[in-house]
């Protein structure tokens, strides 16, 4: 008899792995909606609409940075294209979510209002299908994994890398959201897809719904986190970081750093436009903006102050940020963007292991470096304060390959 | 003056007898086409007097009392017949009425008589006003200035507006010789007018001369259209190298992707704003110099932010791209949110000196403002400026020596950390310079650097590295290339055409357009 699946889980986590994921399943399935649902509202215990909304949309963000910190912390890609495929997965969902509507738009139509609205007569040939869950669920993984395939087949074949590809990513998604803002791609234009009244059935607002929504994104990080764990720690993973550290050395052992890149890259977009697909459905608005440049830069910012290059640390920076941007655009927000902007500036600067590396090092200040699966190199000279007298393009190398003639 | 060009209009129209009081009082009919008709004969007449009645009811200032229709100039009431001072004012007088089709009628019938006016400059006016819109019953009245008339671009004008008024004939020869003569024209309307008369046209010879002259009129206009468009683009162009020229330096020497680099336009700018209003406030007689004082302004602005911050934090973060990425990032939305602190959210207004307002009229429609043509002289200078500092002088050399091999550079004595230093610094200036001449073309708000950063990269990506020659060919090429897809597409499908192009470009050319040669010591 083969071992149950549960405890082949449990041996390839590992121990303190196990137990931290159960801890937070415990309380994400089985606390929260207990919380929400039971315990009633003017109770202090009671946790209200709005905190199981950010939960869920924290969540979410968690899910893209685990995606993101596999392939910048991991793999030694930053791509600032993120917000793309996050939006991507939205809009393949809130098609199915403007289906829902059914007739109960403001014009009464089969049609989503803002095609009423541009006085179109039927359904472009996109959207055939798209009041099927199903065939929005596929669409969700195969859109942003298709775009992602083809993009990063081109790019890493031609050896983009470092800012050259960052920037490059930065184009693309800026380019996708001047696209979605034209009325006549047909998704909205500059409003995007709102009024969501239902999902399979049930109304979007409802408790019940809400929490429903808010354990899915639970569970899918729960699973986002396992299969990167696995991922990072297989034979894969050792490749990729190897590829990540000297790709020219891992070419002349004979390995082609292509395929390991274009996986893991095409694998977190899908992760991405998961995330923007539950997203979607608690927040209740899709539109480009979240396609901006902005937005998808402050997801590499998310993944550095927790720590790259490990996964608990991807997940924390994620919650954190967030929940001090909620705070912050209440109480301050005109400091807002300062904030970030020093956050960016003093991370960078002082914490290039993030707080997960913080951590380490005040809890063994006698190790120094050389961790694996950590980023140390660059980051451990910069951390002794001198500056590296080598070219600037020491490590992680600037732009493509063929500049080195 | 006055009165020898008085003298000489008595002397070439001997017409100053009194206009025929029923024709007069039929502009003040009840029926909107009598009216017309009263208009089209005098405008015919060509008489003076004829012109002060029109021009009276154009003013609505032409008023009838009975059989007597009158103007007033001043207090006294003039006949409008006779051109005679009344006694006094009739009795009862109701202003004439006009509506928007007498007004056309009026202008243009105006404009004929303005082109038998002493001062060549004005019938010039009034002859490209008569482009448009030009009815049979003005032929007769053109036909007699065209006779008067001995200036060459004016006789042309003039024949042409004949021609669109002859288009209208019974004759059939005179259709034919008028969509002939129009074959000559470059204006949009003599287009509609061609299409027009194909539509309705009964005579085959005339109607397969006027699609021939159609295509010689669309032939022209498209041309003029290209002639716009290769200076818009050229005038982006500019815009795209002084907004990547700067990149292309701290790019090349240091190797790090400034994402604050769109902040130093926008530092640039402001400081124009702030140099604006200092004149405003102290030298308001010398204000159409602010722009002249805003150049250094903006420089020294920019540039020392940006020496700043190269010491404070890129300085740290060598060997660390995609940190530096991120860093100035944040650098970048500290700048912003400051600008918004300082300077408010809104945009703030920032006026072109009246030396730059206006234009260079090319061809009907093709306008080449001054401000954009003194963008692109402003941008040839700031280039020659940079070519001579990174070639004529000791800091240019250090600063190619840096870029071509860093280390190689240090072995030799090149100060490599103050060179670093002052290269941001200037190219943080130049990115100042190059928000001044955005200040006099576009909006001045915290924003708006953000919309530079992706194109003037794509420029330096597709110029090559540390290349003076390729950031010119680059940035002019995605000008003018985009101004063309912007033509034929719109804007956004042009936008993601040229980003789907560099993409691309980048696969088969990955060094940019023009690649360093030599040898480089980067792995």
């Amino acid at each position: 008899m083969r071992t149950p699946f549960l405890v082949r889980l449990y041996r390839a986590l590992g121990p303190r792995w196990a137990a931290a994921l159960g801890v937070f399943a415990a309380l994400a399935l089985v606390l929260v909606p207990w919380l929400h649902l039971a315990v009633p509202r003017d109770h202090p215990l009671h946790l209200s609409d709005h905190f199981v909304t950010l939960g869920g949309k924290i969540l979410c963000y968690a899910i893209v940075a685990v995606a993101m910190d596999l392939v910048w912390g991991y793999a030694g890609i930053l791509s600032l294209g993120y917000g793309l495929f996050f939006a991507l997965g939205g809009y393949a969902f809130g098609m199915y979510l403007m289906r829902q509507i059914g007739r109960d738009g403001s014009y009464q139509s089969d049609l989503p209002d803002f095609m009423v609205f541009l006085d179109w007569k039927e359904l472009p040939w996109y959207w055939t299908g798209s009041d099927s869950f199903l065939w929005a669920c596929f669409l969700v993984l195969a859109v942003p994994a298709l775009i992602a395939f083809v993009f990063g087949f081109f790019a890493f074949r031609s050896r983009i890398k470092g800012v050259y590809f960052s920037i490059i990513t930065q184009a693309m998604t800026f380019a996708a959201m001047l696209l979605f803002f034209r009325n006549e791609t047909g998704f909205g234009g500059n409003n995007g897809f709102t009024d969501f009244k239902r999902i399979l059935g049930y109304p979007i607002w409802a408790p019940q719904t809400r929490v429903a929504l808010f354990a899915a994104s639970a569970l899918m990080l729960i699973a986002a986190l396992v299969l990167a764990r696995y991922l990072v720690a297989s034979k894969f993973g050792r490749v990729l970081a190897a590829v990540r550290d000297a790709e020219s050395r891992v070419m002349f052992l004979g390995y082609h750093p292509l395929w390991y890149k274009l996986f893991i890259w095409t694998c977190s977009a899908m992760l991405c436009a998961v995330a923007g697909a539950l997203y979607v459905p608690q927040v209740g608005i899709i539109n480009p903006s979240e396609m901006s440049p902005a937005n998808s830069i402050e997801i590499a910012i998310w993944v550095a102050v927790g720590g790259r290059g490990t996964l608990a640390g991807a997940v924390l920076g994620a919650v954190i940020v967030n929940l001090a941007k909620s705070w912050f655009t209440v109480a301050f927000p005109e400091y807002w963007l300062f904030f970030l902007g020093l956050l960016f500036i003093v991370v960078t600067l002082y914490l290039p292991e993030g707080l997960v590396g913080l951590g380490r090092r005040l809890a063994s200040p006698f190790a120094k470096g050389g961790r694996e699966g950590d980023f140390a190199g660059a980051a451990s000279a910069a951390d002794s304060g001198e500056i590296l007298p080598g070219p600037p393009f020491a490590k992680e190398g600037v732009g493509v390959e063929g500049e080195r003639a | 003056m006055r009165t020898i060009a008085l003298l000489l209009w008595l002397l070439a129209l001997p017409a100053w007898a009194a206009l025929d009081p029923a024709v007069v009082r039929r502009l003040a009919a009840d029926d909107f086409d009598e009216k017309l008709a009263a208009i089209g004969q005098l405008a015919a007449s060509g008489d003076r007097l004829a012109e002060r009645a029109l021009q009276a009811m154009a003013e609505d200032n032409l008023y009838v009392a009975g059989d007597q229709v009158f103007y007033k100039d001043g207090d006294k009431a003039m006949d409008a017949a006779s051109g005679a001072a009344l006694p006094a004012e009739p009795e009862g007088a109701e202003g004439v009425v006009v509506n928007n089709r007498i007004r056309g009628e009026l202008a243009n019938a105006l404009a004929g008589f303005r082109l038998l006016d002493a001062n060549p400059a004005v019938r010039l006016a009034a002859a490209r006003e008569l482009q448009t819109g030009v009815d049979a019953r003005m032929a007769p009245m053109l036909e007699k200035a065209l006779a008067a008339e001995t200036d060459a671009q004016i006789r042309q004008l003039l024949s042409l507006a004949r021609a669109q008024a002859h288009l209208q004939s019974d004759d059939a020869r005179q259709r034919l010789a008028a969509v002939k003569t129009l074959a000559q024209s470059d204006n949009p309307n003599a287009k509609t007018l061609l299409l027009e008369l194909m539509a309705r046209e009964p005579d085959t010879a005339v109607r397969q001369a006027a699609g021939q002259s159609l295509k010689a009129v669309e032939r022209r206009l498209a041309r003029a259209e290209n002639i716009g468009r290769v200076f818009s683009g050229i005038s982006l162009g500019s815009i795209l190298l002084l907004a990547a020229l700067g990149l292309a330096i701290t790019y090349g020497v240091m190797g790090v992707i400034n994402m604050a680099h769109g902040e130093f336009l926008m530092i640039g700018a402001y400081a124009t704003f702030v140099v604006q209003g200092l004149f405003r406030a102290y030298a308001p007689a010398w204000l159409d110099a602010y722009v002249i004082a805003a150049v250094p302004a903006a420089f020294a602005a920019a540039a020392l932010t940006g020496m700043a911050l190269e010491r404070l934090v890129i300085r740290h973060l060598y060997g660390r791209p995609l940190e530096t990425l991120l860093a100035t990032w944040g650098i970048s939305l500290v700048l912003i949110q400051g600008a918004r602190t300082l300077f408010g959210p809104q945009n703030v207004e920032v006026a072109n000196p009246a030396w730059m307002s206006g234009g260079i009229e090319l061809l009907p429609g093709v306008v080449l403002p001054w401000n954009r043509i003194a963008i692109i002289g402003f941008s040839v200078a700031v280039l020659a400026l940079m070519w001579a500092l990174l070639n004529l002088t000791r800091l240019g050399l250090f600063v190619r020596a840096v870029t071509q091999n860093r280390p190689m550079a240090g072995c030799v004595g090149v100060p490599t950390g103050r060179v670093d230093t002052l290269a941001f610094g200037l190219g943080a200036g130049i990115a100042g310079l190059g928000g001044v001449a955005l200040s006099q073309i576009g909006n001045v708000g915290p924003d708006m650097g953000q919309g530079y950063i992706v194109d003037s990269f794509m420029v330096v990506v597709l110029g090559g590295v540390g290349q003076l020659a390729g950031a010119v060919w680059a940035a002019l090429g995605l000008g003018v290339v985009t101004k063309f897809l912007e033509g034929w597409t719109g804007a956004v499908i042009a936008k993601i055409a040229v980003l789907a192009f560099i993409i691309v470009f980048i696969q088969k050319r990955p060094q940019g357009l023009f690649a360093l040669k030599g040898r480089f010591a980067e792995n």
